[in-house]
């Protein structure tokens, strides 16, 4: 099933005037600042496909914007986002790209704050959902629908079967996974959705795990820690 | 979800002797683990949603961000009052109505996607208008939410909602088909009749392009909300007097999904097709790129 819920069809409750183009920039603009973690001083977005052609009438830029600030997509403050941004000191900067992309509407939002650099790629699939395709050159898929984990670590046996026994010992069920590696026993990522909230000690042991460098925490509708 | 088609729907509503919102809500409940009550909150904010955008637009000669649009729900409101309209009052506010929540989202206001931005009206259009008429109280209303929602599962699990997709029809048809099935039930009809309200509705937007003038959600969008809250009352109407959608409800959901899958390209949300492409929707989006010195289309 594509649509899993009744909300995923009455909602969500959103600014205009494009569920796609506006409601769904919002949360991947969301996604990206939680990932992040923190305020960035600097936002470039690259549009792709119908994004790059219709950003402007959309408000595709504002919705984005929107998001880096943590405006639900209901906010009537989005179509001044811009100038809340300029406000807090984040510099936010748009191009369009004639390359191909992956889904008629993606992005690339990547965050800077001092030496910090985070990027990720996402589509807006529709109707206001999601799904974000890369993280920092990692090919991960997730929609932000879920309680999210993101674990940034090194490709050793045995680091998967230490994360998934502390998530069945805090009986936490995972819905979904999905793993990429830059190499072999090269640097990796794995990306859990979870059916409940994911607990600020299970997070502390997942980080204390061996060959674990850090990991990232996301829930867009129950708080957001990382 | 203990349905995956129209019929299945139907005969769990049989079988358990409830309504389809109050099925929707239990499935809803169970898929989400929150209780009954929180995901029943949920949607009457969204229904609060949805009056706030009526009132605001009805009201309100604000064009949209692209100026291309705005004030045709106000004129059509004044104009539904006079003797000599065509359409009776209360068809004509229902068609007022959803040309307000379509305007509101077209000026970046607050809406509802039901089942998407582009035709967030057409279900406004029929509650507001029908609650108003028939001294229905917000509770009502937010079942009959639970109803359309469960049409509109059906139909974006088997067929699609999006325009990029399927063109107008799977936005503006499905929204049509939601809004008269769950206007049956809220008129006291069998859920038998709200399935043949659904099947009658979509026939009857089969085969529409997505075509909107530099892909943005206004020409022909809003016009194409205020016609199809109109369309769904009367399907609501043909259902309740006893009229059958002779081809099943569901096969018609599966023609949608053939004659969506089997349109061009340039009729599907890209603007590079239809009125997008007529002489003056071209000088539109001329005009409009010139104004603004940023990308269109």
């Amino acid at each position: 099933m594509r649509f899993k819920d009744v909300f995923s069809i009455i909602g969500p409750g959103m600014i205009g005037p494009s569920s796609s183009h506006t409601a769904g920039a919002v949360r991947l603009g969301r996604v990206a600042r939680e990932l992040f973690g923190g305020q960035p001083k600097q936002a470039d977005i690259l549009f792709y496909g119908s994004l790059a052609a219709t950003y402007s009438g959309h408000g595709t830029d504002l919705a984005v914007t929107a998001g880096l600030l943590q405006f639900e997509t209901d906010d009537e403050r989005i179509p001044e986002s811009l100038h809340f941004a300029d406000e807090m000191g984040i510099r936010v900067t748009f191009q369009t790209s004639r390359g191909p992309a992956i889904h008629p509407n993606t992005l690339t939002i990547t965050l800077r704050s001092g030496r910090r650099r985070y990027k990720m790629t996402g589509c807006s699939i529709g109707g206001g959902n999601i799904e974000v395709v890369e993280v920092n050159g990692f090919d991960l898929k997730f929609t932000a629908n879920y309680p999210t984990l993101i674990v940034y670590h090194e490709d050793r046996p045995g680091v998967l079967a230490d994360l998934t026994r502390l998530l069945s010992d805090a009986k936490v069920n995972i819905g979904y996974m999905d793993v990429d590696r830059k190499g072999r026993l090269g640097h990796a990522a794995t990306v859990i959705e979870t059916d409940g909230e994911i607990r600020e000690e299970l997070l502390k042991k997942i980080k204390q795990l061996d060959n674990v460098k850090s990991l990232s925490y996301i829930h867009l509708n129950g708080g957001v820690r990382s | 979800m203990r349905f995956s088609t129209l019929k299945e729907l139907a005969l769990v509503c049989v079988s358990e002797g409830k309504p389809i919102h109050l099925i929707m809500l239990e499935d809803q409940a169970k898929e989400s683990g929150r209780t009954a009550e929180q995901e029943w909150d949920k949607m009457k904010d969204y229904y609060g949603i949805m009056k706030e955008a009526v009132i605001k637009g009805i009201s309100s000669e604000k064009t949209s961000r692209s100026g291309l649009t705005g004030g045709d729900a106000k004129r059509v409101y004044e104009y539904t009052h006079r003797p000599d309209a065509s359409l009776e009052p209360f068809t004509g506010k229902a068609m007022a109505y959803a040309l307000a929540v379509s305007e509101v989202n077209a000026s970046m206001g607050r809406i509802v996607a039901t089942p998407t931005a582009g035709s967030c009206g057409v279900i406004p259009g029929v509650f507001v208008s029908s609650q108003e008429r028939f001294g229905w109280t917000d509770d009502h209303m937010v079942n009959g939410l639970f109803t359309a929602g469960a049409i509109g599962y059906i139909i974006a699990n088997n067929s699609f909602i999006s325009g990029a997709e399927g063109g107008c029809q799977a936005e503006i048809g499905s929204a049509i088909g939601m809004a008269a099935g769950a206007l049956v039930e809220l008129k006291g009809g069998t859920p038998a009749q709200a399935v043949h309200a659904v099947g009658l509705a979509l026939k009857n937007t089969l085969g529409l392009i997505c075509d909107p003038v530099g892909g943005l959600v206004e020409i022909p969008c809003i016009v194409r909300n205020g016609f199809g809250a109109v369309n769904a009352l009367a399907a609501a109407d043909m259902a309740l007097s006893g009229v059958r959608s002779v081809i099943p409800s569901d096969e018609v959901i599966q023609v949608m999904l053939e004659v969506g899958s089997a349109m061009p390209d340039i009729h599907r949300e890209t603007a590079r097709g239809g009125l997008a492409q007529t002489p003056t929707g071209k000088q539109i989006i001329e005009q409009l790129t010139k104004n603004k010195k940023k990308p269109l289309l």
